[in-house]
């Protein structure tokens, strides 16, 4: 079992014309993934690198039965991309785009609330079901089938924890990057919930990061809900308050989101924190062997 | 990005809020002529971004436009302190002359995004002038809260329910009601992030005047606002981090000795993190970018080094897409590079791959004429560095 995505995933890529789009759609396919095509406006009816091209997210949804897609479309038009996709009804919707306005997400999280699509990003490496589908930018080499679930807000830090994993003979049910902006369209709580209710999926990793309130209320969830052990590990112990690291959502802001708040609020609901960035496989091992 | 205070008042006055009267000067002999406009008496106030000007010494009030000439002088080119500006202060390039109120109450407005409730939310208190996270602090319930709708904007009622909420009717609850609209009007039109009128002044007669403004705005949604770019002031900004933003880098500058080059900033924070927990303490947060290109990591390279206090370097890259060997290749030729510009890199340099090929780009890094500290893990990579510092500080 897994979550989110497996081989019946019926994958379009919007912006598949550009290079980036283009060159994950291709890596998607690689991994095994079925892309069934891609859609950049004014560019419908051809192919490329054998992915038929529609117009529309609409057309392409009728021709192909897609039910995700992953969107590579720039900053400026990236909200319109992600509401398209949603009004043609398309489950899954996978936002690569880092650099969207803070002020068009809230306008795209409006518009998502009287759609039925789950949306995930922006400004997040996608998810992957290991060797089912992979839906997003990820080196998929990295990972291995298993049961350990992870969720992430960030990029290479999450493929720190997966090489960790894979090395410590762990495999994954589902990896998924929930990404790094303020506002975001799935939560740690989204996923987590999703893993409580995936019979193969024996233990998590949790990754978070400085800024916002996820995370607690992530700790909050965990501790009435779950009961297989969750592994922690929360980013920027060392930054300095007041200040974006890398990630727009990133900031420790009026003394609040700071990684020690986040840590204590984890243990209180019996997550396993670690310290050291390096000790996430080590740890998760250690706790499926208890 | 960040705008001075005679800036951001002069976006709200566009958006109706009601502001003192004043002029920016960089020249003191100037200030005498604005201070007997204002009728004698004004208000002298340093121009920098960083907050906690007054209590540094950057806001004096003149009673005479002599004395204005005085302190305009004394505060231009004085290198301003404050909480937010660290111990070498910031230089003060410009002042705002104001006229001079009499205040009879200071009140607080500010509009930000609510995380949790992903839109803005107006905030106001009457404790005005101070900081608002205090505030939060000590006495949470002091402060009114109204989440805005994104499409409607504020909507009348709620304008009302903030005036009474401050105790405020007639007239002057009239005016407060126009300051909020025209603070989350301000706001949503601009792609803000953060727009604070601290104090909001109401004066003896009941006027209300925007006595000081802060805004900053969202970077990502600047491509669509030229007008608020335009009012970007550079030399507020660590010129490091100007420089490294220039080549698509992300760099903030911290106060410790192990320069970081990492890619993703996830992974960059935890290198931080890692550093720390083994005894040394980073230099810089710094995200070479996703694909760690040959360009980028020389770019990450001079502004790493061009920090004094950096002894050592430690490099960790996830190699991702991108391939070890390749990424090994455009370090060795970035160290390369430097050397003849005649820039040699001479700190030790640990280096940590992982990814594909790791073999491969191992290897690059162990056959290249310069001698990199090559790292297993995490862990090892951060021990190695911190004791190559320890050995570059206090000898072997």
């Amino acid at each position: 079992m897994s979550i989110l995505v497996d081989r019946d995933t019926r994958l379009i890529v919007q912006g598949i014309t550009g290079r980036e789009g283009l060159f994950h759609a291709m890596g998607c396919r690689d991994y095994g993934t079925q892309v069934v095509g891609g859609v950049t406006p004014g560019k419908g009816g051809g192919t490329v690198e054998g992915f038929p091209v529609w117009d529309s997210v609409e057309q392409a949804r009728r021709e192909t039965g897609c039910n995700a897609t992953l969107i590579f479309v720039p900053p400026p038009f990236a909200a319109d991309a992600m509401m398209e996709a949603a009004d043609a009804g398309v489950e899954l919707i996978v936002c690569i785009t880092e650099g969207i306005p803070v002020g068009d997400m809230v306008k795209v999280k409006t518009f998502l609330a009287s759609r039925n699509s789950r949306l995930l990003g922006p400004n997040c490496p996608g998810l992957i079901t290991p060797g089912e589908a992979k839906v997003g930018i990820m080196p998929g080499h990295i990972h291995a089938p298993g049961n350990v679930g992870v969720i992430s807000r960030s990029g290479t830090l999450t493929y720190e924890a997966v090489w960790q994993l894979t090395n410590e003979g762990l495999g994954q049910t589902t990896c998924v990057g929930i990404g790094g902006d303020p506002i975001g369209g799935t939560s740690f709580i989204d996923v987590l919930s999703l893993f409580a209710e995936d019979e193969k999926t024996e233990a998590i990793v949790l990754i978070g990061e400085i800024g916002g309130a996820a995370e607690e209320e992530a700790a909050a969830w965990i501790r009435r809900r779950l009961d297989i052990p969750v592994v922690g590990f929360i980013a920027g112990a060392t930054a300095p308050p007041g200040r974006r690291m890398g990630h727009a959502g990133a900031i420790v802001a009026g003394g609040k989101g700071t990684a020690a708040e986040k840590k204590k609020a984890l243990e209180a609901a019996g997550v396993l924190v670690v310290d050291s960035p390096a000790e996430m496989g080590a740890r998760v091992a250690a706790a499926l062997a208890s | 990005m960040k705008i001075h205070e005679f800036q951001a008042k002069e976006v709200l006055r566009g958006f109706g809020a009601r502001v003192p009267q004043g002029e920016v000067i960089s020249d003191p002999a100037k200030a005498a002529e604005i201070c007997g406009d204002f009728g004698g008496r004004c208000v002298v106030k340093a121009q920098i971004h960083a907050g906690g000007r007054g209590k540094g010494g950057g806001v004096r009030v003149a009673s005479d436009p002599d004395e204005a000439e005085r302190l305009a002088g004394e505060i231009l080119g004085m290198q301003l302190v404050t909480h937010q500006t660290g111990p070498e202060g910031q230089q003060v390039r410009k002042v705002l002359i104001e006229e001079a109120l009499e205040i009879e109450q200071e009140l607080y407005l500010g509009v930000t995004l609510d995380r949790a409730a992903e839109r803005p939310v107006l905030m106001a208190s009457r404790s005005g002038g101070m900081d608002i996270e205090e505030v939060a602090r000590t006495d949470p319930d002091a402060i009114l809260r109204e989440l805005i709708d994104p499409q409607l904007g504020v909507l009348p009622f709620q304008c009302r329910r903030v005036a009474s909420g401050l105790g405020y009717s007639g007239g002057t609850a009239r005016q407060i009601q126009a300051a909020v609209a025209s603070v989350v009007a301000a706001y949503l039109a601009t792609d803000a992030s953060l727009v604070e009128i601290n104090p909001l002044m109401v004066d003896r007669v009941g006027d209300v005047y925007t006595l000081d403004a802060k805004m900053n705005f969202d970077d990502n949604a600047m491509f669509r606002r030229r007008e608020i770019a335009e009012l970007r002031d550079v030399h507020e900004e660590n010129p490091l981090e100007v420089e490294a933003s220039k080549h698509g880098i992300s760099y903030i500058k911290l106060d410790g000795n192990i320069g970081c080059m990492v890619n993703g900033a996830g992974l960059a924070m935890a290198t931080m993190d890692i550093i720390k927990l083994y005894g040394a303490e980073p230099a810089n947060f710094l995200d070479v970018g996703g694909s760690a290109s040959q360009e980028a990591v020389e770019s990450a390279f001079r502004i790493i080094l061009s920090d004094a206090s950096v002894k050592a370097v430690l490099i960790n890259i996830f190699g991702g897409i991108a391939r070890t060997d390749r990424i090994a290749r455009g370090v060795v030729a970035a160290i390369e590079e430097l050397a003849a510009a005649d820039t040699p890199v001479e700190v030790p340099v640990v280096v940590r791959l992982e990814g594909t090929n790791v073999e491969e780009g191992r290897e690059v890094l162990e056959r290249a004429d310069f001698d990199f500290i090559v790292a297993g893990g995490m862990a090892d990579a951060a021990e190695q560095a911190v004791a190559a510092l320890l050995t570059r500080t206090f000898g072997a």
